[in-house]
């Protein structure tokens, strides 16, 4: 069949199905690690040393499950709503094998200690500058496909992914500039508190852009195409993205707060922490309200109850944050478990199982099927996962808050109660338990990987026809 | 604190930029109806029963 009469399907199913495979590799080193925490014998070698496996792990979370996630969704996405294939085959192809390269490289370079040590942005500057092209290749994609589409109005999905998109380019520029020594290390051409600054300006505004407002684009998608409402309110999704989009680049300087960072630039980016909340809670709103009048839905299907829950862990988390950037409350949670509990809260609960319920949504589609292999299994996924987030995020509240105080306690002399020692003695059982939250959130993953390979056999690949576009467009 | 002066100029230049943009949306149209879109994307039918039903449309149209 001619080209241009069918979606391109065949980038969204490769990209569907690495996100499952690189969710399980990304989670599994995430359950490794919190083992090590748990046993520090199991810290083997250089290689497998928590200090190398960490980075590992939140690269691989984030760029290679939540990424693969993001550019299967916005690819299915920008097609179906736009009503035309995409920009370019070739150049979308291009994409997915560059972005496996870029996730290969990673894997093999972490380990082996070679690390331009960035947060977030490890990656040596042979991979940096890839990870550049590809993303250009990327944007052209997806943008191109908009530049041709045939309804006017551009649908609130893309915006977003549209912002995420750019966003991550002047991001990823501006805080990997570097200076090579050799092949394999070169330097942040930013020094001291300077560098600081720019990393978390980076870091947090991949919060924003990355794990937020491509996210969001996902919800606005899938949420309603699985409720089969329209979203609660449309006009208010507009006002969300412009919202969020204006107010997101300072919240950065949170990360800093009490280092030698000015207290002014702490203040701000406490201040505009806490307007975030506005604009995330509207997401959140306008997502749950979709299903109102609809909530019978939720008792029977377990995708709807991953993409519901994702958003009520969006809406937590999004208050959690902003309360935590106030530098009071900071002092006691800053450099604790807490923040590892939060940074879950959003990774696991609102951008994990948001890609899960949407990457539900999409395989049956993508091969061919009315629906996944077993949908009782799916709802088993939505149990384990569910129970996972809530053990992690739990243990690491009640570790954070004891760290905090112990840390923090002095007798009348003016000396420490506890020594460092005694923390970690204190927190170690709810190490224990974060590791087993972990270990089935990973299971859960591997169910899921079951259920699309036993729908993706069962079906085979199609790629869907292009419909006429509607009379009004 | 050098790198601020980096980081805020792009800032400003940056919301200028999405005034821009939202300036374009405005004139363009984008916002003129905020309760069409909403009801389009549930219209476009993405189920595998509406794809196989495109595909036969297709063949008999190419067939006739």
């Amino acid at each position: 069949m001619d080209n241009q009469t069918t979606y391109n399907y065949k980038v969204v199913r490769q990209f569907a199905i690495m996100t499952v495979v690189w969710g399980i590799v990304g989670m599994l080193v995430g359950v490794v690690i919190a083992s090590q925490l748990s046993w520090p014998e199991l810290n083997f070698g250089p290689y497998f040393h928590f200090g190398r496996l960490r980075a590992l792990h939140t690269s691989a979370v984030i760029f290679a499950f939540g990424g693969s996630g993001l550019m299967a969704t916005s690819f299915y996405v920008v097609q179906r709503t736009c009503n035309t294939r995409l920009f370019s085959d070739k150049l979308a192809a291009f994409v997915f094998w560059g972005w496996q390269v870029v996730i290969l490289s990673v894997i093999v370079t972490y380990p082996l200690g070679i690390t331009f040590n960035k947060e977030y942005a490890e990656m040596e500057w042979p991979i940096k500058i890839l990870v550049a092209i590809v993303w250009v290749a990327y944007a052209i994609v997806f943008f191109g496909t908009i530049a041709k589409r045939k309804v006017k109005h551009i649908y609130v999905a893309n915006w977003f992914y549209g912002a995420f998109i750019l966003a991550v380019t002047l991001l990823h520029v501006v805080n990997s500039a570097f200076v090579p020594v050799s092949l394999w290390k070169s330097y942040s051409v930013y020094a001291g508190a300077v560098d600081a600054m720019v990393q978390w300006w980076y870091g947090h505004n991949a919060v924003g852009f990355f794990l937020t407002a491509g996210f969001l684009g996902m919800m606005y998608y899938f949420v309603p195409k699985q409720a089969g409402r329209p979203i609660y309110s449309y006009r208010l999704s507009v006002v969300h993205f412009w919202a969020l989009i204006f107010t997101y680049m300072w919240a950065g300087p949170h990360h800093l707060h009490y280092t030698a960072l000015p207290d002014w630039t702490q203040s701000l980016g406490m201040v505009f922490s806490l307007i975030l909340l506005a604009p995330s809670w509207g997401g959140m709103i306008n997502g749950i309200m979709t299903l109102s009048g609809a909530w019978h839905k939720l008792r029977t299907d377990p995708v709807l109850k991953f993409l519901i829950t994702a958003l009520s862990f969006y809406g937590m988390s999004t208050f959690e944050g902003p309360m935590m950037a106030i530098k009071t409350v900071n002092a006691l949670s800053h450099y604790t478990d807490w923040t590892v509990g939060h940074v879950h809260s959003g990774a696991l609960g609102w951008v994990a199982m948001i890609t899960i319920g949407s990457i539900y949504y999409l395989i049956p589609r993508l091969f061919g099927r009315e629906q996944m292999w077993s949908v009782r299994l799916i709802e088993t996924h939505f149990w384990i996962a569910t129970l996972g987030v809530v053990l992690y995020i739990a243990s690491m509240w009640i570790a954070g808050v004891t760290e905090g105080l112990m840390w923090r306690a002095v007798n009348p002399d003016g000396t420490l109660t506890y020594a460092f020692i005694d923390a970690v003695k204190a927190t170690h059982p709810y190490y224990v338990i974060r590791f087993l939250g972990g270990l089935m959130f990973l299971s859960g993953m591997v169910l899921m990987l079951y259920n699309v390979i036993r729908t993706a056999s069962a079906g085979r690949p199609v790629d869907a026809a292009i419909p006429a576009v509607h009379a009004h467009a | 604190m050098e790198s601020l002066y980096i980081l805020i100029p792009l800032s400003v230049v940056l919301v200028f930029l999405i005034g821009l943009i939202f300036w374009w949306c405005m004139r363009s149209g984008q916002f003129d109806d905020l309760e069409g879109p909403a009801h389009r994307i549930l219209q476009d039918d993405d189920s595998v029963a509406a794809a196989a039903q495109q595909i036969e449309a297709g063949k008999q149209k190419t067939t006739d």
